[in-house]
Protein backbone atom coordinates (compact mmCIF):
# COMPACT_ATOMS: atom_id res chain seq x y z
CA UNK A 1 0.00 0.00 0.00
CA UNK A 2 0.68 3.78 0.34
CA UNK A 3 4.25 3.86 2.68
CA UNK A 4 5.63 7.48 1.04
CA UNK A 5 2.84 9.10 2.39
CA UNK A 6 2.01 10.63 5.74
CA UNK A 7 -0.22 8.49 7.44
CA UNK A 8 -3.45 9.48 9.60
CA UNK A 9 -4.48 7.20 11.58
CA UNK A 10 -8.05 6.66 12.40
CA UNK A 11 -9.01 4.28 15.94
CA UNK A 12 -11.94 2.90 16.42
CA UNK A 13 -14.55 5.21 16.99
CA UNK A 14 -12.93 7.97 15.62
CA UNK A 15 -12.77 10.26 12.48
CA UNK A 16 -10.55 12.61 10.60
CA UNK A 17 -9.48 14.25 7.59
CA UNK A 18 -6.37 14.94 5.57
CA UNK A 19 -5.32 16.91 2.39
CA UNK A 20 -3.19 15.47 -0.71
CA UNK A 21 0.04 14.41 0.63
CA UNK A 22 -1.89 12.14 3.24
CA UNK A 23 -3.21 8.38 3.14
CA UNK A 24 -5.86 7.92 5.95
CA UNK A 25 -6.29 4.43 7.63
CA UNK A 26 -8.22 2.16 9.51
CA UNK A 27 -7.07 -1.28 10.67
CA UNK A 28 -8.88 -4.49 11.83
CA UNK A 29 -12.16 -3.30 10.82
CA UNK A 30 -14.68 -6.39 11.77
CA UNK A 31 -18.91 -5.27 11.91
CA UNK A 32 -17.23 -1.60 12.05
CA UNK A 33 -17.37 0.11 8.66
CA UNK A 34 -15.31 2.40 7.29
CA UNK A 35 -16.81 4.77 5.53
CA UNK A 36 -14.72 7.85 3.34
CA UNK A 37 -15.67 11.01 2.04
CA UNK A 38 -13.61 12.29 -0.67
CA UNK A 39 -13.41 15.75 -3.06
CA UNK A 40 -11.48 14.87 -6.12
CA UNK A 41 -11.02 18.90 -7.28
CA UNK A 42 -9.52 19.60 -3.94
CA UNK A 43 -8.20 16.43 -3.10
CA UNK A 44 -9.71 16.61 0.47
CA UNK A 45 -10.53 13.25 2.26
CA UNK A 46 -12.12 11.87 5.54
CA UNK A 47 -12.38 8.67 6.50
CA UNK A 48 -14.77 7.48 9.82
CA UNK A 49 -14.46 4.23 11.72
CA UNK A 50 -18.27 3.59 12.42
CA UNK A 51 -18.70 1.18 15.20
CA UNK A 52 -22.21 1.05 15.98
CA UNK A 53 -25.34 1.87 13.85
CA UNK A 54 -27.56 4.88 15.75
CA UNK A 55 -26.81 6.95 18.21
CA UNK A 56 -30.12 6.66 19.83
CA UNK A 57 -28.71 3.06 21.48
CA UNK A 58 -26.19 5.48 23.48
CA UNK A 59 -26.39 5.37 27.03
CA UNK A 60 -23.01 7.61 27.21
CA UNK A 61 -22.97 10.98 29.58
CA UNK A 62 -20.25 12.57 26.38
CA UNK A 63 -21.58 11.53 23.12
CA UNK A 64 -18.61 10.27 20.68
CA UNK A 65 -20.40 11.03 17.68
CA UNK A 66 -17.47 9.50 15.46
CA UNK A 67 -19.06 6.09 16.66
CA UNK A 68 -22.06 6.30 15.27
CA UNK A 69 -23.43 6.14 12.02
CA UNK A 70 -26.25 8.60 12.30
CA UNK A 71 -23.76 11.45 13.74
CA UNK A 72 -20.39 10.44 12.34
CA UNK A 73 -20.88 10.96 8.65
CA UNK A 74 -22.53 14.61 9.43
CA UNK A 75 -19.45 15.22 11.30
CA UNK A 76 -17.16 14.04 8.69
CA UNK A 77 -18.90 15.83 6.24
CA UNK A 78 -18.84 19.67 8.12
CA UNK A 79 -14.69 18.73 8.89
CA UNK A 80 -14.18 18.30 5.24
CA UNK A 81 -16.37 21.51 4.07
CA UNK A 82 -14.45 23.44 6.85
CA UNK A 83 -11.13 22.13 4.99
CA UNK A 84 -12.50 23.55 1.89
CA UNK A 85 -14.05 21.03 -0.01
CA UNK A 86 -16.92 21.71 -2.35
CA UNK A 87 -20.62 20.09 -0.64
CA UNK A 88 -21.49 19.19 -4.08
CA UNK A 89 -18.75 17.31 -5.77
CA UNK A 90 -18.22 15.14 -2.56
CA UNK A 91 -18.84 11.21 -3.00
CA UNK A 92 -18.30 8.50 -0.65
CA UNK A 93 -16.86 4.61 -0.54
CA UNK A 94 -17.10 2.46 2.20
CA UNK A 95 -15.86 -1.07 3.41
CA UNK A 96 -16.32 -3.10 6.72
CA UNK A 97 -19.56 -4.19 8.21
CA UNK A 98 -18.36 -8.00 8.16
CA UNK A 99 -20.10 -10.76 9.55
CA UNK A 100 -17.03 -12.50 11.75
CA UNK A 101 -18.91 -15.05 13.32
CA UNK A 102 -21.56 -17.42 12.32
CA UNK A 103 -24.08 -18.37 14.77
CA UNK A 104 -27.05 -20.16 14.36
CA UNK A 105 -30.07 -18.21 15.51
CA UNK A 106 -27.86 -14.96 15.10
CA UNK A 107 -29.72 -12.27 17.22
CA UNK A 108 -29.33 -8.38 16.06
CA UNK A 109 -26.48 -8.04 18.24
CA UNK A 110 -23.98 -10.62 16.00
CA UNK A 111 -25.86 -9.33 12.56
CA UNK A 112 -24.04 -5.74 13.77
CA UNK A 113 -22.36 -5.73 10.70
CA UNK A 114 -25.06 -5.78 7.98
CA UNK A 115 -27.02 -2.80 10.08
CA UNK A 116 -24.05 -0.47 10.21
CA UNK A 117 -23.30 -0.85 6.68
CA UNK A 118 -27.56 0.09 6.74
CA UNK A 119 -27.24 2.49 8.52
CA UNK A 120 -24.06 4.35 6.72
CA UNK A 121 -26.28 4.08 3.42
CA UNK A 122 -29.19 5.95 5.22
CA UNK A 123 -27.28 8.43 6.24
CA UNK A 124 -25.32 8.90 2.57
CA UNK A 125 -28.44 9.46 1.16
CA UNK A 126 -30.25 11.80 3.76
CA UNK A 127 -27.04 14.06 3.13
CA UNK A 128 -27.27 13.32 -0.81
CA UNK A 129 -23.88 11.96 -1.30
CA UNK A 130 -23.45 9.32 -4.28
CA UNK A 131 -21.67 6.40 -2.70
CA UNK A 132 -19.44 5.36 -5.72
CA UNK A 133 -18.47 1.66 -4.35
CA UNK A 134 -18.53 -0.68 -1.50
CA UNK A 135 -16.59 -3.53 -0.16
CA UNK A 136 -18.90 -4.93 2.62
CA UNK A 137 -20.07 -8.01 4.12
CA UNK A 138 -18.48 -11.37 4.48
CA UNK A 139 -16.76 -12.46 6.79
CA UNK A 140 -13.33 -11.11 7.17
CA UNK A 141 -11.64 -7.87 8.55
CA UNK A 142 -10.27 -5.57 6.51
CA UNK A 143 -7.54 -2.93 6.72
CA UNK A 144 -8.53 0.16 4.84
CA UNK A 145 -6.63 3.30 3.43
CA UNK A 146 -7.63 6.12 0.94
CA UNK A 147 -4.98 8.09 -0.84
CA UNK A 148 -5.63 11.51 -0.70
CA UNK A 149 -3.92 12.11 -3.79
CA UNK A 150 -6.53 10.01 -5.84
CA UNK A 151 -9.36 9.35 -4.00
CA UNK A 152 -8.62 5.37 -4.38
CA UNK A 153 -9.60 3.23 -1.14
CA UNK A 154 -7.43 0.25 -0.83
CA UNK A 155 -8.99 -2.74 1.11
CA UNK A 156 -6.10 -5.37 2.43
CA UNK A 157 -7.86 -8.84 3.72
CA UNK A 158 -5.98 -11.69 5.08
CA UNK A 159 -7.68 -13.63 2.96
CA UNK A 160 -7.79 -11.99 -0.43
CA UNK A 161 -5.46 -9.77 -0.34
CA UNK A 162 -5.45 -6.01 -1.62
CA UNK A 163 -8.70 -4.91 -3.64
CA UNK A 164 -8.86 -1.50 -4.95
CA UNK A 165 -12.10 0.81 -5.34
CA UNK B 1 -15.60 6.59 31.77
CA UNK B 2 -16.02 5.87 35.43
CA UNK B 3 -17.11 2.11 36.40
CA UNK B 4 -16.80 2.38 39.87
CA UNK B 5 -16.62 5.14 42.19
CA UNK B 6 -16.21 3.72 45.38
CA UNK B 7 -13.62 1.17 46.68
CA UNK B 8 -11.85 0.56 43.15
CA UNK B 9 -8.87 -1.51 44.27
CA UNK B 10 -11.18 -3.63 45.82
CA UNK B 11 -13.44 -4.50 43.03
CA UNK B 12 -10.69 -4.68 40.66
CA UNK B 13 -9.24 -7.38 43.02
CA UNK B 14 -12.21 -9.52 43.16
CA UNK B 15 -12.17 -9.65 39.22
CA UNK B 16 -8.96 -11.09 39.15
CA UNK B 17 -10.53 -13.27 41.31
CA UNK B 18 -13.12 -13.87 39.16
CA UNK B 19 -10.42 -14.44 36.38
CA UNK B 20 -7.93 -16.65 38.31
CA UNK B 21 -11.07 -19.00 39.52
CA UNK B 22 -12.03 -19.31 35.69
CA UNK B 23 -9.06 -19.57 33.93
CA UNK B 24 -7.47 -21.59 36.49
CA UNK B 25 -10.14 -24.10 35.65
CA UNK B 26 -9.58 -24.17 32.14
CA UNK B 27 -5.80 -24.30 32.62
CA UNK B 28 -6.46 -27.65 34.50
CA UNK B 29 -8.94 -28.68 31.86
CA UNK B 30 -6.00 -27.81 29.12
CA UNK B 31 -3.77 -29.90 31.16
CA UNK B 32 -5.89 -32.54 30.71
CA UNK B 33 -5.82 -32.42 27.39
CA UNK B 34 -2.19 -32.25 27.09
CA UNK B 35 -1.23 -34.22 29.71
CA UNK B 36 1.55 -31.55 31.22
CA UNK B 37 1.46 -29.26 33.80
CA UNK B 38 0.00 -25.39 32.52
CA UNK B 39 1.51 -22.22 33.66
CA UNK B 40 -0.86 -19.71 34.24
CA UNK B 41 -0.51 -15.92 34.92
CA UNK B 42 -2.15 -13.66 37.73
CA UNK B 43 -4.93 -12.25 35.71
CA UNK B 44 -5.08 -8.38 34.56
CA UNK B 45 -8.05 -6.61 35.34
CA UNK B 46 -8.05 -3.39 33.21
CA UNK B 47 -10.41 -0.93 32.15
CA UNK B 48 -8.85 -0.34 28.25
CA UNK B 49 -9.48 1.88 25.52
CA UNK B 50 -11.22 0.05 22.47
CA UNK B 51 -7.39 0.10 20.62
CA UNK B 52 -5.77 -0.50 23.38
CA UNK B 53 -7.83 -3.78 23.59
CA UNK B 54 -6.29 -4.74 20.51
CA UNK B 55 -2.94 -4.04 21.23
CA UNK B 56 -3.14 -6.94 24.07
CA UNK B 57 -2.50 -9.71 21.50
CA UNK B 58 -0.45 -7.69 19.31
CA UNK B 59 -2.12 -4.93 17.66
CA UNK B 60 -5.30 -4.57 15.81
CA UNK B 61 -3.76 -6.49 12.43
CA UNK B 62 -2.12 -9.27 14.59
CA UNK B 63 -3.35 -12.76 12.79
CA UNK B 64 -4.91 -14.71 15.51
CA UNK B 65 -7.44 -17.21 16.11
CA UNK B 66 -10.06 -16.43 18.06
CA UNK B 67 -12.93 -18.45 19.55
CA UNK B 68 -15.71 -16.82 20.69
CA UNK B 69 -18.69 -17.53 22.88
CA UNK B 70 -21.21 -14.66 24.21
CA UNK B 71 -21.83 -15.76 27.66
CA UNK B 72 -25.90 -16.03 28.22
CA UNK B 73 -27.61 -15.80 31.56
CA UNK B 74 -27.50 -13.43 34.65
CA UNK B 75 -24.56 -11.80 33.79
CA UNK B 76 -23.82 -11.81 30.05
CA UNK B 77 -20.97 -11.10 28.23
CA UNK B 78 -18.12 -12.14 25.84
CA UNK B 79 -15.41 -14.40 26.19
CA UNK B 80 -12.52 -15.23 23.54
CA UNK B 81 -10.06 -17.70 23.26
CA UNK B 82 -7.17 -16.48 21.58
CA UNK B 83 -4.03 -18.12 20.37
CA UNK B 84 -1.13 -16.81 17.69
CA UNK B 85 -1.33 -19.17 14.60
CA UNK B 86 1.88 -21.09 15.90
CA UNK B 87 0.06 -21.64 19.14
CA UNK B 88 -2.48 -22.80 17.45
CA UNK B 89 -0.78 -25.26 15.28
CA UNK B 90 0.98 -26.58 18.29
CA UNK B 91 -2.26 -27.17 20.30
CA UNK B 92 -3.70 -29.24 17.19
CA UNK B 93 -0.55 -30.95 17.28
CA UNK B 94 -0.27 -32.10 21.04
CA UNK B 95 -4.44 -32.71 21.64
CA UNK B 96 -5.94 -34.17 18.60
CA UNK B 97 -2.72 -35.79 17.29
CA UNK B 98 -2.41 -34.19 13.88
CA UNK B 99 0.87 -33.82 13.52
CA UNK B 100 0.49 -32.52 9.72
CA UNK B 101 -0.25 -29.45 10.46
CA UNK B 102 1.69 -27.48 7.84
CA UNK B 103 0.94 -24.70 4.90
CA UNK B 104 -1.14 -21.48 5.67
CA UNK B 105 -4.33 -22.53 6.40
CA UNK B 106 -5.72 -24.88 8.74
CA UNK B 107 -7.72 -27.73 7.39
CA UNK B 108 -11.81 -27.84 8.40
CA UNK B 109 -11.09 -30.96 10.34
CA UNK B 110 -7.90 -28.85 12.48
CA UNK B 111 -10.53 -26.19 12.46
CA UNK B 112 -13.17 -27.82 13.87
CA UNK B 113 -10.77 -29.65 16.42
CA UNK B 114 -9.73 -25.94 17.63
CA UNK B 115 -13.06 -24.52 18.18
CA UNK B 116 -13.66 -27.89 20.15
CA UNK B 117 -10.39 -27.61 22.45
CA UNK B 118 -11.75 -23.63 22.68
CA UNK B 119 -15.50 -24.70 23.69
CA UNK B 120 -14.18 -26.95 26.15
CA UNK B 121 -12.04 -24.71 27.86
CA UNK B 122 -14.32 -21.90 27.48
CA UNK B 123 -16.53 -24.15 29.20
CA UNK B 124 -14.86 -24.82 32.11
CA UNK B 125 -14.23 -21.41 32.30
CA UNK B 126 -17.59 -20.50 32.83
CA UNK B 127 -19.08 -23.39 34.94
CA UNK B 128 -16.59 -22.65 37.13
CA UNK B 129 -17.41 -19.22 37.62
CA UNK B 130 -21.42 -19.97 37.38
CA UNK B 131 -20.13 -22.43 40.62
CA UNK B 132 -18.48 -19.80 41.92
CA UNK B 133 -21.13 -16.85 41.91
CA UNK B 134 -24.29 -18.76 41.97
CA UNK B 135 -25.22 -17.02 38.68
CA UNK B 136 -26.60 -18.99 35.54
CA UNK B 137 -24.17 -18.20 33.22
CA UNK B 138 -23.96 -20.32 29.89
CA UNK B 139 -21.98 -20.02 26.77
CA UNK B 140 -23.51 -20.40 22.84
CA UNK B 141 -22.16 -22.43 20.45
CA UNK B 142 -18.78 -20.98 19.68
CA UNK B 143 -17.38 -19.69 16.65
CA UNK B 144 -13.98 -19.62 15.34
CA UNK B 145 -12.46 -17.34 13.52
CA UNK B 146 -9.02 -16.63 12.20
CA UNK B 147 -8.46 -12.99 11.11
CA UNK B 148 -6.57 -9.91 12.43
CA UNK B 149 -7.25 -9.41 16.09
CA UNK B 150 -9.17 -5.61 15.75
CA UNK B 151 -12.18 -7.28 13.75
CA UNK B 152 -12.28 -10.10 15.62
CA UNK B 153 -11.94 -7.87 19.51
CA UNK B 154 -14.60 -5.56 18.02
CA UNK B 155 -17.50 -8.01 18.28
CA UNK B 156 -16.89 -8.20 22.57
CA UNK B 157 -16.65 -4.33 22.56
CA UNK B 158 -20.49 -3.51 20.87
CA UNK B 159 -21.98 -3.26 24.34
CA UNK B 160 -19.73 -1.05 26.08
CA UNK B 161 -19.77 0.45 22.72
CA UNK B 162 -23.52 2.54 23.78
CA UNK B 163 -21.70 3.53 27.14
CA UNK B 164 -18.49 4.63 26.31
CA UNK B 165 -14.81 4.52 24.70
CA UNK B 166 -13.16 2.05 26.72
CA UNK B 167 -13.82 -1.71 28.17
CA UNK B 168 -13.07 -3.66 31.25
CA UNK B 169 -11.22 -6.84 30.01
CA UNK B 170 -10.44 -9.42 32.35
CA UNK B 171 -7.08 -10.72 30.85
CA UNK B 172 -5.58 -14.48 31.77
CA UNK B 173 -2.36 -15.58 29.91
CA UNK B 174 -1.21 -19.22 30.20
CA UNK B 175 2.03 -20.90 29.08
CA UNK B 176 2.93 -24.65 28.27
CA UNK B 177 6.64 -26.05 28.63
CA UNK B 178 8.78 -24.04 26.95
CA UNK B 179 6.16 -21.45 25.80
CA UNK B 180 5.51 -23.56 22.72
CA UNK B 181 1.76 -22.88 23.55
CA UNK B 182 0.54 -19.39 24.82
CA UNK B 183 -3.16 -18.71 24.89
CA UNK B 184 -5.08 -15.98 26.49
CA UNK B 185 -8.38 -15.82 27.46
CA UNK B 186 -10.39 -12.39 27.66
CA UNK B 187 -13.46 -11.97 29.20
CA UNK B 188 -15.16 -8.71 28.80
CA UNK B 189 -18.46 -8.68 30.66
CA UNK B 190 -21.74 -6.51 30.09
CA UNK B 191 -21.90 -3.25 31.26
CA UNK B 192 -24.68 -4.18 33.07
CA UNK B 193 -23.14 -7.84 34.57
CA UNK B 194 -20.87 -6.13 37.12
CA UNK B 195 -23.49 -5.21 39.98
CA UNK B 196 -24.82 -8.65 39.72
CA UNK B 197 -21.22 -10.05 39.81
CA UNK B 198 -20.76 -8.27 43.22
CA UNK B 199 -24.11 -9.27 44.86
CA UNK B 200 -23.85 -12.64 44.23
CA UNK B 201 -20.16 -12.63 45.61
CA UNK B 202 -21.19 -10.20 48.79
CA UNK B 203 -19.46 -6.84 47.15
CA UNK B 204 -21.21 -4.07 48.25
CA UNK B 205 -22.23 -2.04 45.11
CA UNK B 206 -24.41 0.88 45.86
CA UNK B 207 -25.95 2.70 43.31
CA UNK B 208 -23.42 4.12 41.22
Amino acid sequence: MNEEQSVIKVGMADLNVGSHDHVIRTTGLGSCVGLTLYDPAKKLGGMAHVMLPSSEIAREGKLNIAKFADTAIPELLSRLLSLGAIRNRIVAKMAGGAQMFAFAGGNDTMRIGPRNVESCKRALEDLNIPLLAEDTGGSYGRTIEIACNTGLLYIRSVQKGIKEL
Amino acid sequence: MELFKNQKDFKMDVLKEVGNIGAGNAATALSQLLNKPIDMAVPKVQLLGFEEIAEKVGGAEELVYAVFLRVEGDAPGNLFFILAPDAARSLLSRVAGISEVSGEELSEMELSALNEIGNILAGSYLSSLADFTSLSMYPTVPALAMDMAGAILSYGLLQFGQMGDDALLIDTTFLEGQNEIEGQFFLIPDPESFPKIFKSLGVPFEDE
